[in-house]
Order: structure tokens, then sequence, then C-alpha cells
């Protein structure tokens, strides 16, 4: 058995580090406002949002090749600012990872926000309090446990995902070979001990992430 | 000193109405909004504590304009300078009891929420986290947060509803008590017409979005106006003044009744007026005079 490549477990992490983390960035103000406002639009966004889970990743994966490419629209735009591709970089594999895993973090925030009991927030109002103050003082504190769930669901979504990273990024060694596409290469050349290593650690990680996120979630409740 | 005058249509479990109020509200006084459930007065209570917005009218409070419909003003809750208490406490529950209470406060004194605590008698609850409160405990410390902002004025939204008779009449006690320690000009909501003797100098009693009287505790429940057990709809037909009073000849359907008011009321009323007259204090005699039902 050739000496295990860690790459593809760097790049997975790396890959669901960044997507988080942007995911929250953008979920916190996208769930706040879905949550808290009554517009017509808010069905439409909350329909967008969802795509992701009843889509095949292929056809996320080919709308965003499209979008993505040199000719395309984002794709020209990225090229014009960073002199880069986004198909088959990094960066576009996080970009199509944000859209896919999307749906991961804002329904736990969006129903987090909800949680929350519309006279807490007037309180912190009465209070002299303004929006932004009580959102980082009173909502969010209030609203952990949907937040790691947001947080754990959108990583380990991404850590999985396959079809959508392999459409927009192709299988390039450090740049978008992911643990999902290595264990299919892997397969695809019939080294199956490499195949079973991969996939038991990706196995191991899941459930260890799931278990966590159940635990403090059972916790958090219970205090 | 508090003037309001506000209008706004109201969506009731019973139909629609407008609740219409006007208001005056002195220094340091004590106002119990008394009516039913679902009279407009919680309403009026957030639109005072800008949490909602009336549709015509003005708030004006200390000199200042809060809310006026016609000039386009309506300032945001964070700046009406008011201490809110909610029917079910609004405690938040990721800080302690000290925290909740420094939360609002305009200068952070720890002295002075300590001083607040001991005269709750809760100083050794401060690092408590409000889940591990009793309802009445939670409710006090949701007042000590609203007072330690030193409000213009202080709003309670049915303080005492969500509390057990005995822990409600101690807690009375202590709102009458804070009240007259810190005199801040109050205005509480209630159903309770307890709350509204123990508590308040000035009543305002509120039914379906309409004033239906206003005045001190006794004037809005003593008076005739406001609750009668019956009232009878009389034609004035003659007024005969003697010494102090005045007998009024009334024709009441088809009786003629002869009451006696006194004359600063009869001056008021001349022959041919329609009166309302009713009656609660007295227990009218009763006795049959006519039965359908044949004995057997």
């Amino acid at each position: 058995m050739s000496e295990l490549d860690f790459l593809p477990f760097w790049l997975t992490l790396k890959l669901a580090f960044w997507t988080t983390l942007i995911l929250l960035i953008i979920g916190i103000p996208l769930s706040y406002y879905l949550a808290y406002t009554k517009h017509r639009i808010n069905t439409l966004l909350e329909a967008i949002v969802s795509l992701p889970l009843v889509l095949p990743p292929t056809v996320l994966g080919f709308y965003l090749l499209l979008l993505f490419n040199k000719k395309g629209f984002l794709g020209y735009l990225w090229y014009k600012l960073f002199g880069k591709q986004l198909v088959f970089h990094f960066e576009g594999i996080v970009l199509a990872s944000i859209i896919y895993s999307m749906p991961m973090m804002i329904h736990p925030l969006t129903a987090g926000f909800k949680s929350i009991p519309k006279n807490l927030i007037e309180a912190s109002w009465t209070l002299g309090k303004s929006k932004l103050k009580t959102l980082l003082m009173v909502i969010l504190p209030n609203m952990k446990a949907s937040i790691l769930t947001g947080l754990t669901l959108s990583f380990a979504h991404t850590v999985g995902e396959f079809g959508v990273v392999l459409m927009v990024g192709g299988s390039i060694e450090g740049e978008t070979k992911v643990v999902s596409i290595a264990i299919y290469d892997a397969v695809d050349k019939l080294d199956y001990s490499t195949a079973h290593l991969y996939a038991f650690i990706l196995l191991g990680f899941s459930m260890f992430a799931l278990l966590t996120l159940y635990i403090l979630n059972r916790r958090w409740s219970i205090s | 000193m508090i003037r309001l005058e506000v209008k706004k249509r109201l969506h009731g479990t019973s139909g629609d109405f407008t609740l219409e109020a006007e208001l005056e509200v002195k220094e340091e006084d004590f106002l119990v909004v008394f009516g039913p459930s679902g009279s407009g007065k919680t309403t009026l209570l957030r639109m005072i504590a800008g949490l909602e917005k009336p549709d015509e009218g003005y708030i004006e409070v200390k000199g200042k304009v809060w809310f006026d419909a016609k000039r386009g003003i309506n300032l945001p809750p964070q700046k009406r300078d008011v201490g809110f208490v909610f029917q079910d406490y609004a405690l938040f529950p990721n800080m302690s009891v000290f925290e909740n209470i420094a939360f609002g406060m305009k200068k952070k004194d720890k002295d002075k929420i300590m001083e607040l605590l001991r005269t709750a008698g809760m100083e050794n609850l401060a690092n408590r986290k409000p889940t591990s409160l009793s309802g009445g405990q939670k409710q006090r410390v949701a007042l000590l947060r609203a007072m330690a902002r030193e409000p213009s004025i202080l709003l309670l939204d049915e303080p005492l509803s969500a509390l057990d008779h005995q822990t409600a009449q101690v807690f009375r006690e202590e709102i009458k008590n804070f009240h007259k320690n810190y005199r801040i000009t109050t205005i509480m909501v209630s159903h309770n017409k307890e709350d509204a003797f123990k508590l308040a100098n000035r009543v305002m009693y509120l039914l379906e979005g309409k004033v239906l009287a206003e005045g001190t505790p006794k004037e809005v429940f003593f008076s005739r106006r406001s609750s009668p057990k019956f009232s009878l709809n009389a034609l004035l037909l003659e007024k005969n003044y003697t010494d102090v009073v005045c007998v009024l000849t009334l024709a009441i359907g088809a009786e003629l009744v002869q009451v006696v008011v006194d004359k600063d009321t009869a001056d008021d009323l001349s022959v041919g007026d329609t009166l309302l007259v009713s009656t609660k204090a007295f227990v009218p005699v009763v006795r049959k005079i006519h039965s359908p039902h044949l004995k057997t």
C-alpha cells in the first residue's frame, strides 16, 4: 500500500472551514431578514435557498459551471478582478459550496431567530439598546443551539459534498481534489485500500461531528 | 406630565374596533388603565413605549414629543426613555439577575443595583439565572430592571396577572412602596379592580377601545354612569325645588315616578329632557304580581 496522501483531507477541511465561516457571515443577516419581516419576496427567497436540497448536485453544478466559467457572468467578473478563473480553482469550489450548503445554515438560523420570544427583543429596545446591540447581546446568545446546528450541518454537508465540486472543480491535486473525489478516483483506479481508508476516516469524522452536535444541543436545551 | 391623544384601528377577537384615548398624567401619578381583556389597554401602553404606532394623534412626555402623526414624528422605543415591565417578565435567559438589571442602565452603577436588589430582598440571588427563579422573583427582577433606568415613565403591563393570588398580594404592596420611594410616574394596565384601588390615584376605564370613565378610583367605580346595575330611560315632566334637593317627576314607560336629586344636578336638567336613570346601590324589592302558570 502506498503512503496515504493527506492533501485531500487538508483541502476538505480548508474548504469546509471557509464555506462555513462565510455562510455564517451571510447567514445571520439573511436569516434575520427572513425571520423578522413579512414580505412577499421572502417566500421566493426561501424557495431559492432551499433549492439545493432538492436538486441533484449535478444540476446545480452544471448551472454553476455555466455561471463560473470564463465566459459566464460571475467567472468573467472574477477573472477581470483577480486574473484567475473560478472553475477548477479552490475559490470556485468555495463559492459553489456556499450555495450548495446554504440551506444547512439558513434553516437552523431562521428557526433560531423565530424561537426568540418577541418580548425579549422588545424589552431590549425599551431598555435603550439598538437593533444591532439587541442582536449581539440578546438574540444570538439565546440561540446558541441553532447557531451550533447551522455551523455543524454546514461543515459536515460541505465535507460530504461530491457532485457540485466535481462539476465545478474537477479533480485537481491540491486545488480541488477533496476527500470525496479522492475516494471516487481511488475506486476508479481500483485502489480499494486507499478508498477504504479515506472512506473510513470520513465516516468517523461525520459521526463524531453529529454526535458532538447532539450532545451539546441536548445540554443547552436542558439548561 | 404626559399628554396623549391617540387613535388606532384594532383587530379584536370580537371584531374590529377603534381605540380612542385621551390622557393626561401628572408627574408622580399612578394611573391604572382598567378594563376587560381585548379592550385595547395593552396596545395603549405599547403605543406609549413605541412598540406600536398609532394611526393618528400625538404623545408628549415631559415637554418632549414622542409621537406626532401630523408632523411625522415617531421616536423609536430606544429613544423614549421608558421602563416597560412585560406581563410574562421578558428576562434575558442568558444573563444573571444582576446583568439583567445592569443591561438597561444609562450609567452602570454596581452599588445602585445592589441597593435595588436589597430593597426587594433579593441580594443573594444576584448571580442566579432567571430560569431558576420563581414567578414572583422574576417579576421583581423585571420591575427592578425597568426602574434601574430611572425612566421618565414606568409602564407596567398586567404585572400581577401571571402570579398566584398570594404572591400578587405581596408584590402589589411592593409596587406601592417602590412608587412611594422612587416617585416615578407610572401607568399600569390591569383588569383587576384591586390593583386600581390599592395602587392608583387615577383610573382610566377602557372598554372596546373607548374611555368609559376617568378619575379617582372611587369616582370611576362608584359612579352610576360607568357601571349601572340597571338603567332606565325617563322623560322629565316636572322639577320641584325644596331646600337643598329637588324632586323630579319622571315618566318611565307607562309609570310615573318621583326621584330626588341634588340641586346642582337638577339645574342642568329641564322639563322635556330624556334622562338615563340608573341604580346600583339599592336592592330593589321584587314581588310577584301575576303568574301565567296554573297551579295543579
